[in-house]
């Protein structure tokens, strides 16, 4: 079972943000997409999760097109966790964490597979302490582990998640990172968009490196996260070090002409 | 919500009805509930007609309020913004203006304003379910009718009908009948049954549009059940009461407190919540010693004001 991208193009506004991406996606494997700021990124993974149409190509999951599988069915299969933070009304913890479970709800209200799942999302992002807290309320780290834990509930096959990290400190960014990776371990596949090259190296099975609305590169850490695919997608020089335990650092020093 | 507290809420609103069956010019105390007494006639033939109507025009405003809050997650949102209201209240007036005595033509011609309302605002909205769009074009049909309007009160034939007219557009429930009843009720309870189905999508919505998409919620059917819903819940209550503003705005935020936060949970309490205020509200300015009846709509509208106001400045208290 995989998620593909098939020649997949997208303008918006006049300007070609996705130019025939073709991409596949492995199952229990944490997927990294890196690039500049206006790369398509966020353009690439709205069309993996369905919530734009591309101009052309298609996208397939498992070798089926996106359109002939029932919404419902998609929306139990993957798991899209926005960009965007906006919590509308002041709802707490456990509610809106329950609000995962939308594509599985029946006509009689929670069963014990949604509890079930519920509980476990809470336990896998350390949330179940906050439960009864108002979502509004909770400092920046709590409130990025509450939002992954309700698509977490919804026991997704696939989690897309769009910049996670912004406006974390590095310990809650390690947080949300092993909670993607714990997620991949247990068989779900994961595409996350970074900005931070180090995180990619720190947390992603597979990079894919765009730039221009194009796939630059597309592979493991080692091989795509190199000083001349850095400075080709990314316009800057980048030296690359590694630690006692083998982990790989990357420091930029300076734009390169 | 708990069971306990819908059950009070029912009880409460039970128990304003009976207050209204009693209340009036006339007040009606134990010996006048029987058939052989003549005073019965006002029973069964004024008051249970006025209360009933009353608890439903109160029940469909509220949840068309708490409904559109939902929807457009905006805590400030009204069916009046909609365009739905004016645009019924023009069609009520045209009725008006040209004379028309036969007692269901004013009715037809409000919901025909409504019909026409709802229709043009999913013609503008089209198939794109954007929510901005939906706000703008409610905004545009409620200033258009509203203009409308104020030009066929001008050009009103008699001075006898340019205060017949301005007298029905400050809503009221008085002499109404039971006829009244029988249009309002089925009408405003498709509406409601139609409304009653968003619950669980104005939930996803709390998340944002991209999250609820992303989970599976339709918009464009969503959008569909909005429109069609407060469109048949406001068209009836115009039809049988004129415009009666703020209870949508207000009866989502007095059931907030007890009821959660959570759309779908304010949406029943908002139902039962809005039949209370209307029949409490429309027994109490009976109850008034007032020379003439106050107009319900301008009790309404004298509480929903600073009501408002009260609250934008907590919300703004809590903006940064």
């Amino acid at each position: 079972m995989s998620l593909a991208a098939n020649a997949l193009s997208l303008t918006l506004g006049g300007t070609r943000v996705i130019d025939a991406v073709s991409a596949s996606f492995a199952p229990g494997r944490v997927t990294a997409i890196l690039g500049p700021n206006g790369a398509g990124k966020t353009s690439l993974l709205s069309c993996l999760a369905g919530l734009r149409s591309p101009d052309s190509g298609t996208v397939t999951l498992s070798g089926t097109p996106r359109q002939q599988i029932p919404p419902r069915e998609l929306a139990r299969c993957i798991g899209y966790l926005p960009q965007s933070a906006d919590v509308h009304w002041d709802v707490d913890v456990a509610t809106l964490v329950a609000l995962g479970r939308f594509p599985h709800r029946g006509r009689w209200g929670e069963t014990p597979a949604d509890t079930q799942a519920i509980t476990a999302a809470l336990a896998a992002t350390d949330t179940a302490t906050l439960s009864h807290r108002i979502v509004n309320t909770l400092s920046g780290g709590e409130r990025s582990r509450v939002l992954l834990a309700r698509v977490i509930a919804g026991t997704p096959k696939w989690l897309l998640a769009d910049e996670p990290l912004a406006s974390l400190d590095p310990a809650h960014q390690l947080d949300i990172l092993d909670c993607l990776r714990k997620i991949a371990s247990a068989g779900a596949g994961v595409v996350v968009v970074l900005h931070d090259l180090n995180q990619a190296a720190h947390v992603a099975d597979d990079v894919l490196l765009m730039r221009g609305g194009r796939v630059i590169a597309h592979g493991p850490p080692e091989t795509v996260l190199t000083p001349d695919l850095i400075a080709a997608t990314y316009g800057v020089t980048a030296h690359i070090g590694t630690i006692g335990d083998g982990q790989r650092y990357i420091v930029t020093t300076g734009r390169s002409t | 919500m708990n069971t306990r507290r819908l059950t009070l809420m029912l009880a409460a609103l039970v128990a304003a009805m009976a207050l209204s069956m009693l209340a009036g010019k006339v007040w009606l105390p134990a010996q006048a509930w029987s058939p052989t007494d003549p005073r019965w006639l006002i029973i069964v033939e004024l008051r249970l007609p006025r209360t009933i109507l009353a608890a439903i025009v109160g029940a469909g405003l509220g949840l068309s309020g708490a409904a559109m809050q939902g929807y457009l997650r905006n805590p400030l949102a009204d069916p009046g913004l909609f365009g739905v209201s004016a645009a019924a209240a023009l069609g009520a007036v045209v009725s008006m203006f040209f004379g028309f005595t036969l007692f269901w033509l004013l009715p037809a011609f409000a919901l025909a304003g409504a019909a026409a309302a709802m229709a043009l605002l999913a013609l503008l909205v089209g198939r794109s379910g954007s929510m901005i769009v939906f706000t703008l074009g409610g905004v545009i049909i409620a200033s258009i009718a509203g203009s409308l309007t104020a030009m066929v009160i001008s050009l009103a034939p008699t001075p006898y009908a340019t205060s017949q007219i301005i007298t029905w557009l400050m809503g009221a429930l008085t002499d109404r009948s039971w006829a009244d009843v029988w249009i309002a009720l089925p009408l405003t309870a498709a509406g409601m049954a139609l409304l009653a189905l968003t619950g669980p999508s104005l939930d996803a919505l709390t998340l944002g549009e991209p999250a609820a998409r992303s989970m599976g919620v339709d918009p464009a059917r969503l959008q569909r059940l909005i429109v069609v819903g407060v469109g048949l819940c406001v068209g009836a209550a115009v039809a049988a009461a004129g415009v009666i503003g703020f209870v949508g705005l207000m009866v989502p935020h007095l059931v907030r407190p007890f009821a959660g936060h959570r759309p779908s949970a304010v949406l029943l309490p908002s139902a039962i919540g809005g039949a209370l205020l209307l029949v409490l509200a429309d027994s109490l300015i009976r109850i008034a010693p007032t020379v003439s009846e106050l107009r319900l709509g301008i009790a309404m509208s004298m509480l929903g004001g600073p009501f408002f106001l009260v609250l934008l400045l907590r919300l703004r208290r809590t903006l940064p």
